[in-house]
């Protein structure tokens, strides 16, 4: 059980911020950090790792203290058990892949994770390659990698996606799924990608200026109104035309883009860039094998 | 032909200085890359002083506080045995403190420009900030070193007026090539000073030329 009491003063673009969480976490669980850029995900998972000092706060993981303000608790980043996967995945230029693996060893600790973790996330090949000569999806293994030898008790992950094209993502996705059950860990995702929260996440904490305005899972934070039908995805409209009386609106789902038919009446209340659910109650579905 | 002595002088000279200053300049850059202190300003614009300042005022003042009938230089030769004034010592302190800005710079550079993540990556890794800097941090700013390190050099090769202030021109001891080529002109023996000046000119010429070489990437191919 990890409890998380967090509250700073943050500048933010708006101005100043008020982050104030409270947050409970089961043990085995992947909770998401849903938002928008600037509401203090983070900053969050910063104060977490002891790289930001929160204005007040209490962390405690497994019935360990890592911080007390009142009590004046504070463990080092280097005392905190964690993996953090950076936004810009900070490998270290001067050091191979394996290299890099190493480097985060703890003292007396088996080599033998190291060779598990590059079976796992499937390094092998690039073990002895310098980060300058790796893609954006190779890196991000990388890091993850790098990330899990010290088999953290919490693993950290500041949107590790978002600069990777669609495919790379579901694949890199599933890596860090794999990762997350194989070694039994407590993950916290940052992501802003719906469908990638309801791909990979059991808890998701909707923030909003500082604030969880909504958590639980998934599928019930983002379907504010009940639908009964088995069909439904998460997208983002990317096209609103109208066609004689009505209205053909463009949705992006995953790499696919879906024509939706709709009035005047929905259509008035959408915009492009809104995220939204297509989902459908009573038809009969055909299924067809692809291969 | 010609008295070897001055240029042997001058390099021994440059490669001490040289050597003291990269100790000096690693913790000093390293700090004044990271502090938020306020009299951070302070201490970079004293250390920048002998890129602006004629190297006689350096000079004038170190025989000032360090001549031996003022109380410190009077102290540090009594009790330490030091004299900084007429002695190839007294040349080595002027040298680290002139040439101090052509060192830290660089290295301070180096250190700013490297993005925070990696040293966070680390701490989060568990690691202390000494193995942070010595594994992560300098080896990443390798070229930002060779850079500090070459123009701190060469530019102890350079230096004349300081030397001459405080080192005066005894040979063997503080007569390095730059005084010996004023030396040879003013005894009107231009054969002499020709030879200590293309001396100098083609090993500065050759030290800096490799910089830019390795920097500039030219020599990969030749190890990897």
């Amino acid at each position: 059980m990890i409890q998380i009491t967090l509250q700073k003063e943050l500048t933010a673009a708006s101005g100043i911020m008020l982050l104030d969480i409270n947050i409970h976490i089961q043990q085995g669980t992947l909770t998401t950090l849903y938002g928008n850029s600037g509401v203090g995900k983070t900053s969050i998972l910063r104060m977490i790792a002891g790289l930001l000092q929160p204005d007040e706060g209490q962390i405690i993981v497994n019935q360990k203290t890592w911080l007390d303000t009142k009590k004046g608790i504070c463990l080092t980043p280097q005392q905190r058990k964690i993996g953090f996967v950076f936004q810009d995945y900070a490998l270290f230029p001067n050091m191979t892949v394996k290299e890099n693996l190493l480097y985060a060893l703890e003292k007396g600790q088996d080599k033998e994770i190291i060779s598990q973790l590059m079976h796992i996330i499937e390094l092998k090949d690039l073990q002895h390659q310098k980060p300058n000569k790796l893609s954006g999806g190779q890196k991000q293994r990388v890091a993850l990698a790098r990330a899990l030898v010290r088999k953290p008790e919490i693993l950290m992950l500041d949107e590790p996606l978002s600069a990777l094209d669609i495919k790379m993502r579901a694949k890199l996705q599933d890596y860090i799924l794999k990762a997350h059950q194989q070694f039994g860990l407590t993950t916290l995702l940052i992501s802003h990608d719906i469908a990638e929260v309801i791909k990979m996440s059991d808890i998701v904490l909707n923030i909003e200026n500082g604030k969880i305005i909504q958590q639980g899972k998934p599928i019930d934070v983002f379907t504010t109104k009940q639908v009964s039908g088995k069909f439904q995805f998460s997208g983002e409209i990317v096209e609103i035309k109208k066609e004689d009386i009505i209205y053909i609106v463009t949705v992006l789902i995953g790499s696919n883009f879906v024509k939706v038919v709709a009035e005047e009446t929905e259509v008035q209340t959408m915009k492009i860039g809104d995220k939204i659910i297509v989902a459908s109650k009573a038809f009969n579905p055909l299924l067809q094998k692809i291969k | 032909m010609i008295d070897w002595q001055p240029l042997l002088l001058t390099f021994k000279l440059a490669l001490t200085t040289t050597f003291l200053l990269i100790v000096i300049s690693i913790p000093v850059s390293y700090w004044l890359a990271h502090t938020k202190s306020r009299i951070k300003p302070l201490l970079e614009t004293l250390i920048s002083m002998p890129l602006v300042l004629p190297p006689t005022v350096l000079g004038f003042y170190m025989l000032v506080v360090f001549g031996p009938s003022t109380t410190l230089g009077a102290w540090l030769n009594d009790y330490l045995g030091l004299r900084l004034i007429f002695s190839f010592k007294g040349l080595v302190l002027a040298s680290i403190i002139y040439s101090l800005p052509f060192m830290v710079h660089p290295i301070q550079a180096g250190f700013a420009n490297l993005p925070t993540t990696l040293t966070e990556a680390s701490y989060v890794l568990g690691k202390s900030k000494i193995t942070t800097i010595f594994n992560v941090l300098l080896p990443n700013i390798k070229p930002s070193i060779l850079t500090g390190i070459v123009l701190a050099f060469a530019h102890t090769i350079g230096e004349f007026g300081v030397v001459l202030m405080i080192g005066g021109n005894i040979p063997g001891k503080t007569k390095v090539a730059s005084i010996a080529i004023y030396d040879e002109v003013e005894a009107l023996n231009y054969v002499a000073a020709n030879w200590y000046s293309i001396i100098l000119f083609i090993i500065t010429f050759s030290i800096l030329l490799l910089v830019y070489l390795i920097n500039g990437g030219y020599l990969k191919k030749f190890w990897k």
